[in-house]
């Protein structure tokens, strides 16, 4: 077979395949969404896939299909296992028929999420199995393994990559027999209907499965020790990539403990790795989930060993893991001379580069048509998840919180009821509408909050890479469904302002905002434009330079990327617009057109 | 083993870049790990690929002092990514420096050229390309990583050589694009590097 250059992402989505998942499930979310997709375009036709609407949804449908004896897999990122935690917690006592795995991908750094918390801790809290992948290329056969596991154990069982795995591309041999897995339905039975009786008796069988499950993953392939020696180091995930990198380069005597299943934590492996030993380092990214585990175990048999790692400050406590950073730990540990730090470059003074909104975003539309419209008023912008949290940034500045997904329609009515006299806006996108923004809707209509609701439409699940949603009347599965209209659900839902515009007409928002504004009660605006990564860009605007007098508004006011000053003039990189017209409608001395001008 | 940086703005290409590399060189029997940015940081962000090629690797993510060869789509963000550099590697460095939204808003003059000075200065392996006279010749804006994955493979630091390249890229991109990637590979290639560096 020739091998073919996965990313982990991918290479988890190949390994479901070839293990004969039947349905996936999930929503999008960093570092995680390339899984469903990859499913959905290899797929080899008898797989039903989704972009549910939310992570709770997505977890609920994949368990249903597992009731029935169907493969099911379910993907997010850490902070999705959040919203999906209350089917999770009680899917742990119910169990499953079909093998169920729940794809949680971690993000250490965190790169590009609001949390660096631990799926480890979730799987202890929720006492479901857990893997924990080292590299793509592992994930593809562990991706099977996690099926087999949920299903001789009748559990749901946790999947755990991080960014570096999720990202990071190898080359992959494919293994092209698919296994064949029959569902044989859903069969009635009292044990599929949660009740505070079958609770207390699951958790009992729960616990009893814990230690032979322990016992199991001391011999699971994935889990390994080798080496000798009177020092161990214990390490799992990427971490252990980063270890063996370093460990290529030491001498020494040194036991290695790589962990694969953290959770129910191989005792039995543990204690012969820690046999002989004085000394160890626990190598891991986000929470000392190892070292706590080989803590107690220290306790339970008492075991003279010292424990380095978080705890002790050997190792970093937030922000991931880097083959530098793990490297000065082994060495410090295993008292070798450190390697001589890196020459520190004395460079001039590099630019600041945060993300930004795209030329002709959409949104930039939106936020300066809403800035405008509330001058002169002293208002709180609430933000939520998704391209448009970077409103935040100057010169628009129109983002003064942001918690997690949902949250800005709520939180603005928290603020609201706090303080009088101040205008509350939340903005909140369409996909993030239809994960969780619709509750906040109804829980403002129900109680009567004062706040104007700007719903940010822009025809897709843009930051995680454009993904179809309930608003754009495509599935995941290439079909045409009906589109649910955002304007139809607010009116329905009892809000008694709702209007439509296109962001572009920044007279025409402008004033609709300003209404919206006036009104009584919940109102909402809906600025409707896709986002231009979707589109085919206008042709770009320019600047003449005759015209323009060098005052800067254009720059100073939206913050295009695509606007620079040259020779004191302003001027637009065409290779950057996509002639989105704001600029245009900004200056003051007409100084700018678009190609037909 | 082959240790090579990509880095530049989010939206410039690099992550197709980096998988062309990773493609040519599987072709050749190579194992391969990348990594990747994907994220908030494709937004216009600084964006970084490591790129690894060899027979064992394990770390996708290179070590500091260990890249053979870094390829800047932008002078800043090679000066960056300049502590991964090991001794007498190589940058293929773009000329164009891309002003961020920060720096016009702050009344900053930055324009790449200092970036390019320090290079200049700093690197005995130094190729600097004209990569926006080649878009312009080819009628494209969208194929300055193809002009950078041209002028770095003529180094010959990524053990890969220029046909083995286009394969790849023939491979990977969709047929209406072919042409007109290839002939910025070419013109990418042709640059001439004793034009440059010191």
């Amino acid at each position: 077979m020739k091998p073919e250059l996965l990313m982990g992402n991918q290479a988890i989505a190949m390994g479901a395949i070839r293990a004969g998942v039947g349905i996936v499930t999930g929503y999008p979310g960093t570092p995680s969404t390339e899984i469903l997709e990859t499913i959905a375009a290899r797929n080899p036709g008898n797989i039903y896939v989704e972009w549910s609407v939310n992570e709770k949804s997505a977890l609920e449908v994949a368990a249903g299909a597992a009731y029935a004896g169907k493969r099911s897999m379910v993907t997010m990122k850490q902070v999705g296992l959040n919203v999906a935690s209350d089917p999770c917690m009680s899917l742990a006592y119910i169990g499953v028929k079909g093998g169920m795995v729940i794809v949680v991908a971690d993000d250490p750094g965190p790169i590009s999420s609001q949390t660096e918390q631990d799926t480890r801790h979730f799987a202890a809290y929720a006492k479901l199995p857990v893997f924990d992948p080292s590299s793509p290329e592992e994930a593809y056969l562990m991706i099977g393994d996690a099926f087999a596991y949920s299903e001789k154990y009748q559990t749901p069982v946790l999947f755990r990559p991080t960014t570096r795995v999720c990202h990071g591309s190898s080359s992959i041999c494919l293994d092209n027999n698919i296994a064949a897995v029959a569902a044989e339905g859903f069969k009635k039975d009292a044990k599929w209907v949660i009740f505070p009786r079958l609770s207390y008796q699951n958790h009992l069988k729960v616990e009893a499965r814990h230690p032979i499950l322990a016992e199991d993953f001391s011999s699971y392939r994935f889990n390994k020790l080798t080496g000798r020696g009177k020092k161990g180091i214990v390490t799992g995930g990427i971490s252990y990539a980063y270890t063996i990198e370093n460990m290529e380069q030491l001498s020494g005597e040194v036991k290695l403990l790589k962990i694969a299943t953290p959770y129910p934590f191989p005792e039995k492996l543990a204690l012969e790795f820690l046999q002989g030993l004085d000394e160890v380092l626990v190598v891991e990214e986000l929470d000392p989930v190892i070292e706590k585990e080989l803590l107690c175990l220290c306790g339970k048999y008492r075991l003279d060993i010292i424990i380095n790692g978080k705890l002790s400050g050997h190792i970093q406590k937030a922000g991931e893991n880097t083959v530098e950073s793990v490297g000065r730990a082994l060495h410090d540990f295993l008292g070798l001379s450190a390697a001589d730090a890196a020459q520190p470059f004395s460079a001039p003074e590099l630019p600041v580069r945060p993300p930004v909104l795209c030329a002709g975003c959409p949104h930039r539309a939106s936020f300066y048509a809403v800035k405008n419209a509330m001058k002169g008023q002293k208002a709180v912008f609430s933000g939520d998840i998704g391209c448009y949290t970077l409103g935040n940034a100057s010169p628009l500045d129109m983002v003064d919180t942001c918690l997690c997904m949902g949250a800005g329609i709520t939180i603005a009515q928290g603020l609201q009821r706090a303080e009088a006299g101040v205008k509350q806006v939340a903005f909140v996108g369409d996909s993030t509408f239809f994960h969780s923004g619709i509750t906040g809707v109804i829980n403002g209509v129900y109680n009567e909050a004062d706040m104007v609701l700007i719903v940010l439409d822009n025809s897709t699940t843009a930051m995680t890479g454009h993904q179809p949603h309930p608003g754009t009347g495509r599935t995941m599965m290439g079909n045409l469904s009906g589109k649910i209209s955002i304007s139809k659900v607010l009116t329905a839902l009892g809000v008694q302002y709702v209007a439509s515009c296109n962001p572009f007409d920044l007279e025409l928002s402008r004033e609709t905002v300003k209404k919206a504004a006036a009104h009584k009660g919940l109102a909402a605006v809906i600025f409707e434009a896709p986002c231009i990564a979707i589109m085919k860009p206008h042709p770009a605007y320019q600047v003449d330079a005759d015209k323009c007098t060098g005052c800067k508004i254009c720059i100073k006011e939206l913050g295009c990327p695509a606007m620079i000053l040259t020779d004191d003039k302003a001027y637009i990189e065409p290779s950057l617009c996509n002639g989105c017209s704001i600029c245009a409608q900004v200056c003051p001395f007409d100084a700018i057109g678009g190609a037909d001008k | 083993m082959i240790n090579c940086i990509l880095a530049g703005v989010g939206g410039q290409g690099t992550v197709l870049a980096s998988k062309i590399i990773a493609e040519a060189a599987m072709t050749k029997g190579w194992q391969v790990r990348t990594a990747e940015t994907i994220g908030m940081a494709q937004r216009g962000g600084c964006v970084v690929s490591h790129v690894r090629i060899g027979d064992k690797i394990n770390s996708p993510l290179l070590p500091l002092k260990s890249a053979d060869i870094i390829v800047g789509f932008e002078p800043a963000e090679a000066v960056r990514c300049l502590a991964y550099l090991r001794e007498n590697g190589i940058v293929v460095v773009n000329q164009k420096g891309i002003k961020p939204v920060t720096a016009s808003l702050s009344d900053s003059d930055y324009d790449g050229r200092q970036m390019l000075t320090y290079l200049r200065n700093q690197i005995k392996n130094l190729v600097v390309v004209n990569g926006e006279s080649i878009c312009a010749a080819c009628g494209s804006s969208r194929v300055l990583n193809m002009a950078l994955l041209g002028a770095a493979v003529s180094t010959g630091a990524l053990g890969i050589s220029y046909t083995e390249l286009e394969k790849a890229v023939r491979k990977l991109l969709p047929a209406k694009l072919i042409d007109l990637n290839i002939l910025a590979l070419t013109l990418g290639s042709r640059i001439n590097k004793k034009e440059n560096g010191k």
